[in-house]
């Protein structure tokens, strides 16, 4: 089955071209440390979900690039057809000459409707193009205008054209001091509506792989191409093709849907963060050796810790105790709730490593049968250059304090009416703030309680 | 990609103008080897085809034939409009693009703008209109006046609001040069509140200048040159005062103060022409540093001022460009926002700087800093990769900060000197459609833009008191 990506603003598309970037040197790579047929495989089902095939032999991305202002478009484009090995197809972007100011209301309700046919009439060629529709991927940053006010927009206009189709909004999160001063506004307005329209929410916080470039990839200058490729790893691990539980001998054809089903299973709750390791500069790679129960005890601590990589993990912090029921605000400090989570491990030996503390039902909220609330993925296949690497998707506590942080501070700003005339201006009023404060408590309040 | 039209008004207005168009020139030819007509060039300047003479057709793509800048020179006297035509840019300028008058606004704000308003209206409207159809998708005014005279002060306001009638949704950007205490022309006071008043409900944004604060900056960089510190490895075309590389020729007096201000302009436009990881256009602007909509002048400080000629900047040097630019010496206007309270800051970088460099700046100069309670982290941030021409990176800084207050307060103070006795009042009330409540409403529109400032720093050092967060019923 196949992905449409749909890029939006600026970050959407820089993004957006470094992950069909990082999937495509991937299957080049030879690397795979399995069986030919194995490598065939992944490659053919990589290819099926990401890329079409071109008359020239050139794979062209399955992707829609929208932006407001024309210059990362034009960028974005000729640096992919520079690359030699994928490219966009020439007739999937949509751009228009004046930014959206990053006001998420010029974005939502100006930009969209106006440009709403155009950019779904590029939408629909591109999943007529599918053999199988398999969903959309949405990337883009909720700071700005476009990608969170027009981003917003489109998420709904796909789950009306397409009611039956998965949506997964991939979000970046800006950094806590400012990109853009409103960001806290636009924040809490993408959040909400993107809540009523999408399946799930995949979020990436800025702040966090800034660290992981500083601390673990050693880069001393750090740009915002590094950043992204950081990012575009993170979510190739997640989306290359691998083996779903019951899923039978092949790779898993439905990407997005087994996603959800593994993650999602309330409504309320469609918060995912995510986790990788190990994560080291390239030049490191054929001097380190790994091995799955150090990875996996890792990654478990940094689920339950909260850690945002593999360094600085807090191990003082232990699950409450089995059996007990505690309410939870007994529960141990800093102690990170499941609802579910999913492991996806590729590489040498995968299947000797043992997942078996991941199912520890301490781990997870009451509701689901631990062997529901944890579901893993593996292949033998390696991922990106790493011998063996494993990708952790959460659903929990993880986003919690920074969803209260950036709700507070877009509150605080409320409260003071500061830039309201800005939205009103293009049709936000206080009312729809409000709805939107309301909606976010409401995720906040229900994280919060697990 | 969009455009911007430059308005100058008055003879600091067009002198300023002319510096900016000169320099936009030079930084373009910088960028542009191949002398393409591209985008980035379209934002300022058409591309006429001039075989048919003058009147030629545009040329969208392509060579560069013959630029033309997007922009309208009034003056109500002739003198620097004329210099400017007989100067080397006469050919980015055409007739149709002037607006002129023989003998001047006698330093009077009323005659500028209701006299001269009033006469020139459908020309000026015309001229506009035209200017707008050679514009794909126009995005901006820039105005270029200074508050003090009569020309740019009167007739500059009254295109203002021209501008707001004819063209409701393209952002208004003024830069304007405020007198100082010392200023020769008596009726400064009266002619710039009368224009406050009109920068308060027309501007989206107003850039505020200061002679004093642009002569200082000269003064230093004149000091370290001559002081032998620096020597001669100064690169010429870096610095912020200079016209080396530019078509201009002849230096005169105000030219290193009005390089500047081209400077400010070039910056502040830069991330919408070139491109960058961070890309900030003039919409952002608008929408992340004005929180109300009277609170709109942003003081703006430039950095570096010059440039060494090694090339190698370790990033210590770096730092020290973050540090200056909130450093009292570099801003524009006498004012010190360091000691104020700021509402919200923008910094536009330019050339070689990335994302990690911003934020260990931020983090380093955030603590020294005071912003207002509801806005702690009003940091807006943009990155464009092309330097400015003979630098490695520059870095604008824009500030809605308290720090403006005093300026105000002194003009509105030196206005009452003049108003108790009723001094030259009648120059004023003699003219068609001026009263005396002109003037009170002009005053009374400047105390009260004072007085919002003032509960803004009343808040400042206070305990911070969050609002209490919604309750949802669980």
């Amino acid at each position: 089955m196949s992905i449409v990506t749909v890029q939006l603003g600026q970050c959407g598309n820089q993004i957006g071209h470094e992950v069909f970037s990082a999937l495509c040197s991937d299957i080049r790579g030879t690397h795979g440390l399995c069986s030919k047929k194995e490598n065939e495989s992944y490659r053919d089902s990589c290819k099926e979900r990401f890329f079409c095939e071109e008359e020239s032999g050139v794979p062209v991305a399955r992707a829609v690039l929208v932006d407001m202002e024309p210059k990362v478009i034009s960028q974005t484009l000729s640096m992919a057809a520079r690359s030699g090995h994928w490219k966009y197809s020439n007739h999937s972007h949509f751009c228009q000459k004046q930014g959206s100011g990053n006001n998420w209301a010029n974005g939502y309700s100006v930009h969209g409707p106006r440009h709403k046919e155009a950019i779904m009439n590029l939408v629909q060629k591109e999943a007529e193009k599918c053999e199988r529709l398999g969903g959309f991927l949405t990337i883009m940053s909720m700071a700005g205008g476009t990608g969170s006010g027009l981003g917003a927009f489109v998420t709904q206009c796909l789950r009306d054209a397409f009611p039956t189709s998965f949506i997964l909004n991939h979000v970046v999160w800006p950094y806590g001091t400012g990109e853009v001063i409103v960001q806290n506004y636009n924040s809490v307005l993408t959040l909400s509506h993107l809540y009523h329209s999408s399946d799930a929410l995949l979020v990436h916080e800025n702040d966090v792989i800034h660290k992981i470039c500083a601390q673990l990839m050693n880069i001393k200058q750090i740009s915002f191409r590094d950043v992204n490729q950081v990012i575009a790893h993170q979510l190739g691990s997640v989306f290359q093709p691998a083996h779903t539980a019951g899923g039978g001998s092949g790779y898993s054809r439905n990407p997005l849907g087994d996603l959800m089903e593994a993650l999602v299973p309330h409504p309320e709750f469609r918060m995912l963060g995510l986790r990788n390791i190990p994560q080291m500069p390239e030049s490191s790679l054929p001097y380190s050796t790994f091995s799955w129960p150090g990875l996996l005890k890792h990654l478990r601590q940094m689920l339950i810790a909260n850690a945002q990589m593999e360094e600085g993990i807090d191990w003082q912090v232990r699950p409450p105790h089995p059996g007990s029921s505690i309410p939870s605000t007994n529960k141990p400090l800093h102690f990170n709730t499941s609802i579910a989570n999913l492991v996806i491990l590729r590489g040498k030996d995968v299947h000797s490593a043992d997942l078996g503390s991941f199912q520890d039902p301490s781990l997870y909220t009451s509701w689901l049968n631990p062997q529901d609330a944890f579901n893993a993925w593996k292949t033998p296949r390696a991922f990106n250059k790493y011998e063996k690497s494993a990708a952790l998707v959460s659903n929990s506590q993880f986003l919690l304090k920074p969803l209260d942080s950036i709700v507070g501070k877009a509150w605080n700003m409320f409260a003071s009416k500061a830039y309201l005339h800005q939205y009103t201006k293009f049709g936000i009023q206080e009312e729809d703030f409000l709805d939107c404060f309301t909606t976010l408590e409401q995720v906040i309040s229900s994280y919060t309680n697990l | 990609m969009t455009q911007s039209v430059v308005v100058q008004v008055g003879q600091c207005g067009n002198q300023v103008g002319c510096r900016f168009w000169d320099l936009a020139l030079r930084e373009h030819a910088a960028v542009n080897k191949k002398g393409m007509y591209d985008e980035a060039l379209s934002s300022f300047f058409r591309n006429i085809d001039t075989r048919s003479g003058d009147n030629g057709p545009d040329i969208y793509k392509g060579k560069i034939c013959s630029l033309k800048a997007r922009a309208l020179l009034i003056d109500m006297e002739e003198g620097v409009v004329n210099e400017i035509l007989q100067g080397p840019l006469r050919d980015v300028f055409d007739s149709k693009q002037l607006i002129t008058d023989v003998s001047g606004s006698g330093n009077n704000w009323a005659v500028g703008h209701k006299i001269y308003g009033c006469q020139y209206r459908e020309n000026i409207v015309e001229k506009l209109r035209k200017t707008a159809e050679h514009c794909d998708s126009l995005q901006c005014f820039f105005i270029i006046h200074s508050m003090g005279g009569g020309t740019g002060s009167g007739l500059g306001t009254f295109v203002l609001n021209l501008l707001e009638e004819e063209f409701p949704e393209v952002y208004r950007f003024v830069t304007s040069v405020y007198p100082s205490g010392e200023d020769d022309v008596i009726t400064s006071p009266y002619n710039s509140v009368l224009a406050m008043k009109e920068l308060n409900e027309h501007a989206d944004c107003v850039l505020p200048i200061e002679n004093e604060s642009l002569f200082e900056i000269v003064n230093k960089i004149h000091q370290m040159i001559n002081s032998g510190k620096l020597g001669s490895t100064v690169k010429q075309n870096s610095l912020v005062t200079s016209s080396a590389g530019s078509a201009k020729t002849q230096v005169k007096p105000f030219d290193a103060m009005n390089n500047i201000v081209a400077n400010l302009l070039l910056n502040l436009t830069s991330s919408a022409r070139f491109e960058g990881s961070l890309n900030m256009d003039l919409n952002e602007i608008s929408m992340n540093l004005v929180p109300f909509p009277r609170l709109h002048y942003l003081v703006s400080s430039l950095t570096p001022l010059y440039t060494l000629a090694d090339v190698n900047v370790p990033s210590r040097r770096l730092d020290q460009m973050f540090s200056d630019a909130f450093s009292r010496d570099h801003q524009l206007i006498q004012a010190d926002p360091k000691h104020s309270l700021y509402l919200a800051c923008a910094l536009l970088v330019r050339g070689n700087v990335q994302v990690s460099d911003l934020r260990r700046n931020i983090e380093r100069l955030k603590p020294s800093l005071q912003f207002v309670s509801w806005n702690q982290e009003g940091w807006k941030t943009g990155l464009c990769s092309v330097p400015p021409v003979g630098h490695s990176h520059s870095l604008l800084a824009l500030a809605n900060n308290t720090c403006v207050k005093p300026t105000f307060i002194e003009l509105k103070d030196r206005f009452m000197k003049l108003y108790k006795k009723k001094a030259h009042l009648h120059h004023y009330l003699q003219i068609d459609g001026m009263e005396q409540s002109c003037f009170s409403e002009a005053v009374s529109s400047l105390s009260d833009l004072i007085e919002e400032y003032n509960e803004l720093d009343a808040t400042k050092g206070g305990p911070r008191v969050d609002p209490s967060r919604l309750k949802i019923a669980v």
